[in-house]
């Protein structure tokens, strides 16, 4: 397979106008993966199925990913002089990334037998309504796992042929994956609880009795 | 010597002479117990065990269990074997209401009694004992066919203990007991009710 470079470079020349970004990932599996602007999502996608060299024909697979509003800290080396004598100093400083929601598609090639290519698009923030384009046009098989993720982060697939709720019922509102779902309060019955099943089970305990001060005589210390 | 019962001896005697003697309630018993009809479904893993269960090895047509019934008209008995989420929960209650009269409920697996291992999770409902009334409950993940005859035997013992007439007689007997339960609905963030209240009540433990 090629570079992502290379397949950067020729997709921002097959559509134009079109934004990748390379989005590294440096853990131990190194899958890097292309951040694609969703004005051009559909027009990149037809290109990376369609092009004889890459034939990205099988989309094995389609998910959802929250980010919360983070703080990214960021050390830098800077020239100081302290006490006459120039010196490296870190300094660091706080970069505010707001929230957003990522869709991350796996592609692999049946033809070429390589893979996977991991893209990705991402809204502009985590409210109710926010919107994608959708790939099931150029994979039929991303349908119902964008059905999923409709239902479990609340990302609404522009041009998806049925988008409905798939593993809740269509009366739910939540969205459970989201990280800051709150899932109910129906923990009054743990006869083993832990962690934070623990705290929310407390929440249901009855409240100690009241103690009257005898107990205290007989804890006293001689 | 309660009402309807014969001497054991007395019985044994006569037995001995060649007469048979009986009940009433002993036949119906006798009968009802040994022709136990499952209903024919399954929600996960425990499901495969009670297929093994049927099958040729362990056979639970020795105990007269084994005509599954794919329609909860024809059916006594209902195993809930395995995970019940909350989108399902509706429909087990919906079936179990459309079964006949006497039916008993066998809750087969960790998952089945309390949620077992998904038990936090937001999906899963806690245990069908918050929506419907439940006989022999079997531990286990998932238990293994001996257990499910074991919970088998228990039903035909509860069964056989079942009195006809009198103050202590058998649930479907009385006509002021249910034998249907609301079916629950879909709320916007949770089953609702999320227990029924005249069937199941957290218990209260001891804290120190």
């Amino acid at each position: 397979m090629e570079t992502l470079e290379q397949i950067k470079n020729r997709a921002e020349l097959a559509a134009r106008g079109a934004r990748i970004d390379i989005v590294v990932n440096p853990g131990p599996s190194q899958q890097s993966s292309l951040l694609i602007d969703n004005a051009h999502a559909v027009a990149v996608a037809q290109f990376l199925r369609d092009h004889p060299a890459l034939n990205f024909d099988y989309c094995s697979n389609a998910t959802g990913v929250d980010w919360l509003d983070r703080v990214v800290k960021k050390t830098t080396k800077v020239k100081q002089i302290v006490d006459g004598v120039e010196k490296e100093v870190d300094q660091t400083t706080e970069e505010k990334i707001s929230g957003y929601l990522e869709a991350v598609y796996h592609l692999y090639s049946m033809k070429h037998k390589h893979g996977p290519l991991i893209i990705r698009m991402r809204t502009g923030d985590r409210a109710a309504g926010a919107r994608l384009p959708s790939l099931t046009p150029i994979w039929r098989s991303a349908e119902l796992q964008e059905r999923e993720i409709f239902d479990l982060y609340g990302i609404h697939f522009d041009g998806h042929p049925d988008l409905r709720r798939i593993l809740m019922w269509d009366e739910f509102v939540d969205h459970p994956m989201r990280k800051d779902y709150a899932p109910p309060d129906d923990f009054e019955w743990e006869p083993t609880p832990h962690d934070d099943v623990l705290e929310r089970a407390k929440k249901h305990y009855e409240p100690r009795p009241q103690l009257d001060g005898a107990e205290q005589i007989t804890a006293q210390k001689p | 010597m309660s009402e309807g019962q014969i001497d054991e001896g007395l019985r044994s005697e006569l037995q001995r002479q060649g007469v048979w003697v009986t009940s009433m309630q002993e036949l119906y018993n006798w009968g009802r117990k040994n022709s136990i009809w499952p209903l024919q479904f399954g929600l996960a893993c425990c499901a495969i065990e009670m297929i093994a269960t049927a099958a040729s090895r362990y056979d639970i047509a020795r105990f007269g269990g084994e005509v599954f019934r794919p329609s909860p008209r024809q059916a006594d008995l209902m195993i809930v074997a395995g995970t019940v989420t909350k989108k399902m929960a509706p429909q087990i209650v919906r079936l179990y209401n459309q079964m006949p009269d006497p039916k008993y409920v066998i809750s087969m697996g960790a998952c089945a009694i309390s949620g077992g291992p998904f038990k936090q999770g937001y999906n899963v409902l806690k245990g069908i004992d918050r929506y419907i009334p439940v006989d022999v409950y079997i531990p286990g993940c998932p238990p293994r066919p001996e257990a499910l005859l074991h919970a088998f035997m228990e039903l035909q013992r509860k069964i056989d203990d079942q009195k006809l007439t009198g103050a202590n007689k058998a649930q479907h007997l009385e006509p002021a007991q249910p034998s249907e339960f609301p079916v629950p609905a879909f709320g916007e963030h949770d089953l609702e009710p999320p227990a029924n209240p005249d069937v199941f009540q957290a218990p209260k433990l001891e804290r120190v």
